[in-house]
């Protein structure tokens, strides 16, 4: 049985010169070329190469393989019987929008209102954000920062459009320096027939009669399309005008939204919702990508037929319904799959981001392939989301984000011993083993 | 956890969800009640790895069950002509899963939050056996939870310790033998920090000195109570007769059983400060804190836990939801256990008990505990903090047969539970479940099309009597958006 006291030594080998003083601060060294040699290397964009080297150059992957030639002056790591990956992708978060859910003060998540189109989430981004580090050393190198998008004490969404999501790197001095996309996907947050509410003054449920629910969806829906058709028309009066009109950040913040550039990040959960909002999407011409996706399974052929991708909610939470079955949420991953729907995993939180690899894992064990399961916390979120270009698979070229383990990178007990973000060896400390030593090394309590 | 509450109103909807929720409840009651009137049957479980957790693993094992206790452990036993034979070939057998801190089977909320000392309530009394999550966390391996009262009260209700018969009356959930407890809840929870704002009265206490003062002036008063209550009975023992007894106090009652040691104290806390005033005020008044529950900073101040004689029960990687969770982190199991504190991983949620088995995996990853001192995480050291570690917790001979069957090492992300065991009864076969599935699915279809068929006959006869029909009832049921908070401020 394998216990981190068993760890297996990894010579580094210091072929060139190695700058190490920034690792102190969680930031990246400076440049280098880097080859990791003797890994087996899962590309993901074919089979595994079981003696293989990756060699990065200007924060790309230069080559994989076996055989390939280690670059004059370039930092050698020898991984021998250590892994490499793409690191994990992780395309739901709040990551740097939000520190203390508890506390409003952290949370940068959700403005008020409910028509936001113009924010984006980098704004915000805090990149000394505690939990940045401690995804890292989860493997996870990039997530897209998405507003409006809930978190450990809401899983809702709660505008109606929330505003710009951005892919970023799990890594970087500045927000700027983090970036991957500014302007990944535009969040909407399908409304819902809600005949049920909260009211914290009386702290008790109230209840509000079907139709009247209906009527407020309805009008959510109505002014969501109106919204749409003003921004389209927008789009096509500034584009005749030549630009000039009437400026409106909103409406401008829609226009690639409209013209089908920027992705709809649409959170609805139930399959009548779902439903709801792919015909909409349709109907609207918008590029939909599903958030939540609870009952995605009821509406899978749907998806299927209208090249709806779905990031997944977490595997582990609990069935919506008293009367679904106890592992319906694991075993769904397998059965959108096997329907021809394109899956991702999200973690929906910055805390439990860390858990992306367990909530894959936990589908495996419940039907999902292995390989599609890797695929899902890697390349497949870069492809919902446009990035797979650049990321998700260990490929000549592509931004060399990777993670080399000691096991499955899917697996509770694996560590992360090297985690390259664009291709700087990027440390995977963090405040939590900061502490870990410190009070590992605290002396016996005074009597 | 919602409970869906359905007036016999009647729309559609409303309807289907009590046919089917009835229905569906109704036919496992029905198996399992069947099994329960009858004997256990005699069982053998047959060619696993089986983890027993003080004796090491014994690959191609056998477990032997008569009775509902293991009656032998070893390889090659011979099945008794009755009995029933499991081959378990290639799979694991684990003690089953013990939850130290669980709210589920609770009907309705887990917080009287109105008082800032609520001993007066007690979880026992709203036992619901009805609870799904029962069956689900029975389907993660789960045998035995502690029930617990939410965290809105620095002394809170009373809690009680079951095991998941599911298919059994309430009356059949609590753990025969098993001491009570009563919770109590340190900082932010408690000081209700976090939801104020939405016109909630304010309440004492609103600082973790007030949360201090409130547990002194609760046993300051209870001990004079008990002292009253002692003085009374000397004199009545000593033959005096017409003597008026002291007044009943519901909530002093509870508080002095404590004083008694009849009473286990789980206590909800976070930070170090509170952690070490907790230990304080129970050496003043000479009660011993049995649990420190959730207990995030509790790897700063581990060897003042472990003198105390004080358990611990704790996330495996929960963090930052709030500011006392801040300094988290996920070696804080390692780390106490290392510092000699008998420590377990707690789920707080129905959803998480459903992988207990995972979450004491990290901490070999964070710390570097061994194998068996992951396991003893959600199995022996539970059962030691609960008192109820001669009963189960290990597979050892004279336990219970409270025992879990995964196809493969419980300490992965891969594992799946096939059966879990409660006094040598399967309470869950995932065999069963998925073969009936499909009868399920018809059944509720047929549901669907009868309440529909009631429904629309309804709607007619509104008709023809010329009236308008029924405004339909609510269908959905939203789930507040600080849910969380409704819990009980749980975590």
């Amino acid at each position: 049985m394998k216990t981190s006291g068993m760890r297996m030594r990894v010579p580094v080998l210091f072929a060139g010169c190695l700058c190490v003083a920034g690792m102190a601060f969680g930031q990246t060294v400076p440049a280098t070329d880097t080859a990791i040699t003797h890994a087996k290397i899962f590309t993901l964009a074919g089979a595994p190469i079981e003696d293989g080297t990756v060699v990065i150059h200007d924060g790309k992957i230069a080559a994989v393989g076996e055989g390939v030639s280690i670059p004059a002056g370039a930092k050698v790591i020898d991984a021998k019987g250590l892994q490499v990956y793409p690191g994990l992708f992780d395309p739901i978060t709040q990551m740097g929008l939000s520190e203390i859910s508890a506390v409003r003060a952290t949370v940068d998540t959700t403005e008020t209102g409910s028509f936001n189109p113009d924010l984006v989430a980098a704004t915000a981004v805090l990149p000394s954000s505690a939990h940045i580090p401690v995804a890292r050393a989860a493997g996870i190198t990039e997530v897209l920062a998405v507003p409006a998008s809930g978190g450990f004490d809401s899983s809702r969404a709660t505008n109606l459009i929330g505003g710009q999501a951005s892919a970023i790197h799990l890594a970087g001095w500045t927000a700027p320096e983090m970036l991957i996309r500014k302007n990944a996907a535009m969040v909407m947050d399908w409304p819902q027939i809600e005949t049920q509410s909260f009211d914290f003054s009386t702290f008790s449920r109230k209840e509000k009669p079907f139709s009247d629910a209906k009527k407020d969806y309805d009008k959510a829906v109505d002014q969501l399309a109106n919204w749409i058709e003003a921004s389209r028309h927008y789009a096509q009066v500034t584009a005749a005008s030549g630009g000039i009109y009437d400026r409106d950040v909103k409406l401008e913040a829609m226009i690639p939204v409209v013209r089908g550039e920027m992705p709809v990040l649409v959170f609805a959960d139930k399959a009548r919702d779902i439903r709801n909002a792919v015909e909409f999407c349709q109907k609207q011409n918008l590029k939909m990508i599903l958030a939540g996706g609870s009952e995605a399974w009821k509406v899978k052929d749907l998806l299927r037929s209208k090249s709806v991708p779905v990031i997944l909610r977490p595997t582990l939470e609990y069935p919506r319904e008293e009367d679904d079955a106890y592992d319906r949420l694991m075993t769904q991953p397998a059965e959108l799959l096997a329907a021809g729907v394109k899956i991702a995993f999200g973690s929906f939180d910055n805390s439990f981001s860390r858990r992306l690899g367990q909530q894959a894992a936990n589908a495996v064990a419940h039907g999902m392939a292995y390989d599609d399961a890797l695929k899902a916390v890697t390349l497949y979120p870069a492809q919902i989301l446009g990035l797979d270009g650049e990321l998700g698979t260990l490929e000549t070229g592509k931004i060399a984000n990777l993670i080399v383990t000691d096991g499955d990178p899917l697996e509770l007990t694996t560590e992360v011993r090297f985690l390259f973000i664009k291709g700087q060896l990027t440390p995977t400390d963090n405040k939590q083993k900061d502490l870990y030593e410190k009070y590992l090394h605290r002396p016996a309590a005074t009597k | 956890m919602n409970r869906r509450r359905v007036s016999l109103g009647v729309t559609v909807i409303a309807l289907l969800g009590l046919l089917a929720g009835a229905s569906g409840v109704a036919r496992e009651k029905e198996a399992k009640a069947g099994a329960a009137a009858n004997p256990a049957p005699v069982l053998l479980i047959r060619h696993a790895t089986i983890l027993t957790v003080t004796h090491g693993t014994l690959e191609n094992g056998d477990i032997l069950v008569k009775d509902g206790k293991i009656v032998a452990v070893g390889s090659g036993l011979k099945a008794p002509a009755d009995a029933q034979v499991i081959d378990a070939s290639g799979q694991f057998v684990m003690p089953g899963i013990i939850d130290c801190h669980s709210h589920i089977a609770i009907d309705g909320d887990v917080n009287e939050g109105s008082v800032s000392v609520s001993s007066m309530v007690n979880i026992a009394d709203v036992l619901n056996s009805d609870d799904p999550a029962i069956y689900r966390d029975l389907a993660g391996g789960v045998t035995a939870a502690n029930i617990l009262h939410g965290s809105a009260n620095p002394i809170g209700g009373q809690t009680i310790v079951i095991k998941l018969r599911w298919g059994q009356p309430a009356a059949k959930l609590p753990f025969e033998g098993a001491l009570p407890g009563i919770k109590f809840a340190l900082g932010e929870n408690p000081k209700h920090s976090n939801f104020g704002g939405f016109g909630l009265p304010e309440r004492y206490p609103a600082t973790r000195m007030g949360v201090e003062e409130t547990i002194r002036g609760a046993f300051t008063e209870a001990r004079d109570y008990k002292k009253s209550w002692d003085d009374y009975n000397k004199r009545v023992a000593a033959g005096e007769k017409n003597l008026i007894p002291p007044r009943r106090d519901l909530k002093l009652d509870p508080l002095v059983e404590v004083l008694e040691g009849k009473r286990y104290v789980h206590a909800h806390c976070y930070r170090e400060d509170e952690i070490l005033m907790l230990l304080r005020v129970a050496k003043e008044f000479g009660f011993r804190v049995q649990t420190l529950q959730h207990v995030l900073e509790g790897y700063k101040v581990a060897d003042e836990i472990a003198a105390a004689g004080t358990g611990a029960s704790t996330f495996s990687d929960w963090w930052a939801y709030k500011v006392e969770a801040y300094e988290a982190i996920p070696y804080n199991a390692a780390l106490m256990t290392r510092r000699g504190v008998v420590v377990s991983v707690n789920s707080d949620d129905a959803a998480e008990a459903m992988h207990l088995n995972q979450e004491a995996a990290k901490s070999m990853r964070y710390g570097g505990l061994t194998h068996d001192e992951a396991l003893k995480l959600v199995t022996l050291n539970p059962a030691i903090q609960l008192g109820v570690e001669k009963r189960v917790g290990s597979i050892e001979v004279g336990k219970d047969a409270d025992l879990v069957i995964y196809n493969r090492d419980p300490l992965s992300a891969y594992a799946v539970v096939q059966k879990t065991l409660i006094d040598g009864r399967v309470y869950f076969d995932r065999e069963k479940d998925l073969a009936g599935r499909a009868a399920l699915e018809q059944e509720k279809k047929e549901l669907l099309a009868k309440a529909r068929k009631i429904a629309e006959k309804k709607a007619d006869e509104k008709k023809a009597e010329g009236k308008k029909p029924e405004e339909k009832k609510p269908e959905e049921k939203a789930k507040p958006p600080q849910d969380r908070i409704d819990e009980g401020g749980a975590r």
